[in-house]
């Protein structure tokens, strides 16, 4: 796996990411700021990492989304290159044009930072293959805007397309508005684009794959891309 | 002409507004709880709040169909998210 961690200006999840990513491939990442017009030569997986770009001004991801690095990212996307990105990083894929939809303040207002229960959708994806389909993980959120929502046709293609990877549900994998944590149409965590190439989540696996963090449920995401990498190798 | 830290100064001939709005059936959980907040406050008469944002811009366009035409750009490209927003473009003076 050759990972591109994109920075941006008031991102500040890129080192943690960066640490998930050297420690389930064995690599370390190439960090990119955001005025390259390029990726570096080979790289296989770009990641767009949590934070507060440019503080949240003007809406989540708005302008970090129209940084030149994006215009590589988009070439790499339409290429079928493998984006994922997590919290800013989906808002920002979104803004950008990547994901259909945008992220919206949390129906309740709340910032909301603590641990949730994802019900994983299906498992024959790069995004979730080191998972099984029905799996319920438990990953840390923290965002005020995570609210999902898209014009009825387009939830309508993301469900009927099998594009929602991650959803919010209980411990046991019940979904509801009860444990729809910021009011997201169809509890929507995370969803790829129609190529099934970019995905788009609110809640950070990258926080919870070591021991010492408790919890090693967000491995799985990751180690299913290294297996889908090294496999097309 | 340029200015000291060499970018270009311009001459301000004109100014504009562009105002984005939610478009209507977006949830505005903002704009309830404003609207809550003046009820609690015994604001009278108020049926609902959305809330939007206003841009005040200063352009060097003397044509004002050119500036029209600039503004318009800079909403379409950044100012507002047309998924979810509309907007409207005005030369104030």
């Amino acid at each position: 796996m050759k990972a591109a961690v994109l920075v941006f200006p008031g991102i500040n999840r890129e080192r943690d990411m960066a640490r998930a990513l050297r420690l389930v491939s064995g690599r370390e990442p190439a960090m990119v700021w955001h005025a390259e017009t390029a990726l570096p030569p080979g790289t296989d997986l770009v990641v767009v990492p949590g934070g507060f770009s440019y503080g949240d001004y003007l809406r989540c991801g708005a302008i970090a989304a129209r940084s030149p690095v994006m215009d590589a990212v988009r070439a790499f996307a339409a290429d079928g290159g493998l984006v994922l990105g997590v919290c800013n990083g989906f808002q920002i894929l979104c803004e950008s044009g990547l994901l259909p939809g945008v992220l919206m303040r949390n129906a309740r207002l709340k910032f909301i930072c603590h641990d949730v229960h994802l019900r994983v959708e299906r498992s024959d994806t790069p995004f979730t293959r080191g998972y099984n389909a029905g799996q319920v993980i438990r990953v840390p959120v923290a965002h005020g805007e995570g609210n999902y929502a898209a014009d009825e046709d387009t939830i309508r293609r993301l469900e009927g397309d099998g594009r929602v990877l991650y959803r919010y549900c209980s411990a046991t994998g019940e979904i509801g508005d009860m444990h729809n944590i910021n009011g997201a149409a169809q509890s929507i965590a995370g969803i790829v684009n129609e190529g099934g190439n970019v995905l788009g989540m609110m809640p950070h696996p990258e926080n919870h794959v070591e021991d010492i963090m408790g919890r090693t449920d967000g491995r799985g995401l990751f180690a299913g891309l290294v297996a889908h990498l090294d496999k097309a190798a | 002409m340029r200015g000291r830290n060499g970018l270009f100064k311009y001459v301000v001939q004109m100014k504009a507004r562009v105002t984005v709005t939610l478009k209507s059936g977006i949830l505005d959980p903002q704009g309830k709880a404003i609207e809550g907040a003046l009820r609690s406050l015994g604001v009278d008469g108020i049926a609902s709040v959305r809330q939007g944002k206003v841009f005040d811009i200063e352009l060097p366009d003397v044509d004002r169909a050119k500036a029209e035409a600039t503004l318009r750009e800079a909403a379409d490209k950044l100012l507002a998210n047309t998924v979810i927003e509309n907007y409207r473009v005005e030369v104030v003076s």
